[in-house]
């Protein structure tokens, strides 16, 4: 497999991830179709919203960027490897290097202390424990947390857990930071306040896909990708904040 | 631009076990309750092989101390089935041979022995009245509980000396008592208890004997005037030698009609029975083990559904099927670590415990100390397997979500 990414030819960016006639189905009788043949490209430095109702089908394609699970039929193309050629060995290798998850629920594990949770984000990539508690403590000064080391899970506000979480997602530098609902398990002021953070990491150059049913959450962002029904429904590149984003090979309304 | 494929990662040995240790450090309880179930079955074989030892060993000391130079010389059975009185003269012929150090025997009498004279004549409560010769103790280094054993003025009286088991039967505690003897033929009469004697292991039949002295029973309750037992104390080395001889010499006329035997071997038959129900106990304590393996099991299948969404962040964070099997696995076989270290110890502290009351020497199988943990991990291991698997097997997309 050639890599196609070398047919964006402006030469300033390069794309993360790209998804090609993406097709997941169920197994059933008869299969359930739940993807039904998605493009979509993120280039570097993007900060990207996929905003579609419960049952469109993005929390699938929330599964199949982040590696967790396979498509049916069509071609994903993360940080210049193309999946399907790797097996599940090389996948999760992949996925410990090149994707940062914050989910809804903060998945912080409740027996270890702010850092350690924050270090258990490169547990899987082989780096030496020191090294690892040297780039969480680093990571979560990022955040703003560089007073909050040693605390528990449960001792942290809502606002908090998940600036723990994003700390997780950043320390190994990954290529994509891909968030479920950052902010649905927040209070609209530490919803902001994640939302905030997410922009501010974008602009210093992490790529960010946040994956959301709230439209008032997607329009904060510069580019918007609705789904419906397992379709790409709209991609929308209303960017006010940050540079022009390049119009990508795929189509889609602009 | 495009990257290199970063190279799949093994987890170092600490960081696994720190993270085995995060399901128990976090649901301490259930860890424990679960540990628990194995800790008991180490501890049960622990503390039952430590006690069976120590039982043992106190039996081989005890044995020590009363000698196993000792051989009895009893009338063997005919082919009729019927007993054959030894000669007369087979105390003297036994003490003759050169290797035996000293000799004694006691006879039978007539009479029972009852607490008192209103007591049926049918409640004997199993007890014998023998005649005793006056080294009787001395040669079976029998030890007195209280008073005082037969000498020579005594021998002539109506007095007994009561052995451990008849002291216990008939009720008497200290000597000074009076019991009733009489016989089917014998007038009976009072007889006072002048001395009790300590149980003595290697003569279980004088613990259930009543002595009188052999004058006074030959006079008063009919008593042979041949031997019932001889009992011959031997140099230690010639002891099969004189067993060899013991029979010829006790009866020249008729040796098949003799029973030679060696106490310290019934002992020794008696201690190994023991370890035969030790065998079974042991295997009851294997089926603890395997409760407490299942235990472990249901702890960690509902764990495993629990943490349905700590299985799918590792996942997410780049862990491996056989990452996450390993992460389940070491938690289940540090369960079963801990619940055996535990359980060797509890064990270890119940021999010391159950021999201190006892009075005997504690014996810690370390064998059994040693192999408690190790059998636990092995249970953990297989008990772990299963929920393991399953957490491994779980997808991770369906674990994030419904968790």
């Amino acid at each position: 497999m050639s890599r196609e990414s070398g047919r964006h030819g402006d030469g300033r960016r390069t794309p993360v991830l790209q998804l090609d006639k993406v097709v997941k189905e169920y197994d059933g009788d008869p299969p359930l179709r739940i993807l039904h043949g998605i493009d979509l490209t993120v280039h570097q430095g993007e900060l990207v919203a996929v905003v579609g109702p419960s049952g469109s089908g993005k929390s699938t394609l929330l599964s199949l960027v982040g590696t967790l699970d396979r498509p049916t039929s069509g071609r994903v193309h993360l940080d210049g490897h193309d999946l399907t050629d790797l097996n599940d060995r090389q996948i999760a290798a992949l996925r410990a290097s090149s994707i940062g998850f914050v989910f809804q629920q903060f998945f912080l594990l409740p027996g270890l202390t702010t850092v350690d949770n924050v270090a258990t984000g490169l547990l899987y990539t082989g780096e030496s424990a020191r090294r690892r508690h040297e780039r969480a403590v680093r990571a979560l000064r990022e955040v703003g947390l560089a007073h909050r080391l040693d605390h528990r899970p449960d001792q942290l506000s809502g606002g908090e857990k998940q600036r723990v979480a994003i700390a997780r997602a950043l320390v190994g530098r990954p290529a994509l930071l891909l968030a479920d609902e950052p902010t649905g398990a927040l209070d609209s002021a530490s919803g902001q306040g994640v939302v905030d953070l997410l922009l501010h990491l974008n602009a210093q150059g992490t790529t960010v896909m946040v994956i959301t049913h709230d439209r008032d959450l997607a329009a904060s962002f510069p580019r918007q990708i609705g789904v419906q029904d397992g379709r790409v429904a709209f991609d929308l590149h209303g960017d006010t904040r940050t540079a022009a984003v390049p119009r990508s090979a795929q189509g889609g309304p602009g | 631009m495009t990257q290199h494929l970063p190279r799949p990662a093994r987890l170092r040995l600490p960081d696994l076990l720190r993270i085995g240790l995060i399901g128990p450090r976090t649901r301490r309880l259930r860890s424990a309750l679960s540990a628990l179930g194995i800790a008991l079955g180490i501890a049960a074989v622990v503390a039952i092989t430590g006690i069976s030892a120590s039982s043992q060993a106190h039996l081989l000391d005890r044995l020590d101390r009363l000698g196993s130079n000792l051989i009895s010389v009893s009338p063997g059975e005919n082919y009729g089935g019927e007993k054959v009185p030894l000669p007369k003269e087979a105390v003297s012929m036994l003490g003759n041979i050169a290797p035996v150090e000293q000799v004694s025997a006691t006879a039978e009498t007539k009479a029972n022995v009852y607490r008192s004279d209103f007591v049926p004549p049918n409640q004997t409560n199993s007890l014998r009245v023998l005649s005793a010769r006056l080294d009787l103790l001395k040669t079976l280094r029998g030890e007195l509980s209280s008073g005082r054993w037969l000498d020579k003025g005594t021998q002539r009286l109506p007095v007994v000396v009561l052995g451990d088991t008849a002291a216990r039967r008939l009720g008497v505690t200290a000597p000074g008592t009076k019991v009733w003897l009489s016989g089917r033929s014998l007038p009976g009469g009072w007889y006072g208890v002048i001395g009790i004697l300590r149980a003595n292991e290697l003569v279980p039949e004088i613990d259930d004997s009543v002595l009188v002295g052999a004058p006074q029973a030959v006079a008063e309750l009919g008593g042979d005037r041949t031997p019932s037992t001889v009992y011959v104390r031997t140099h230690p080395d010639r002891v099969r030698d004189v067993q060899d001889v013991a029979a010829a010499t006790a009866n020249p006329a008729r040796p098949s009609v003799v029973a030679v035997s060696r106490p310290s071997d019934l002992l020794k038959a008696r201690s190994e029975t023991d370890t035969a129900l030790t065998g079974l106990v042991l295997s009851l304590a294997g089926v603890a083990l395997l409760v407490g393996g299942v235990g472990i099991a249901n702890t960690m299948v509902v764990g495993v559904m629990e943490r349905r969404g700590e299985v799918g962040l590792c996942r997410a964070l780049g862990a491996r099927r056989g990452q996450i099997t390993l992460q389940f696995l070491i938690e289940a076989v540090l369960l079963g670590l801990f619940g055996g270290l535990a359980g060797a110890a509890l064990g270890v502290v119940a021999v010391y415990g159950y021999a201190g009351v006892k009075d005997w020497p504690a014996t810690v199988p370390m064998a059994w100390v040693a192999a408690g943990p190790a059998v636990a991990v092995l249970v953990g291991t297989v008990a772990g397997l299963y929920p393991a698997l399953r957490a491994a097997r779980m997808s991770p997309t369906g674990a994030l979500r419904s968790a």
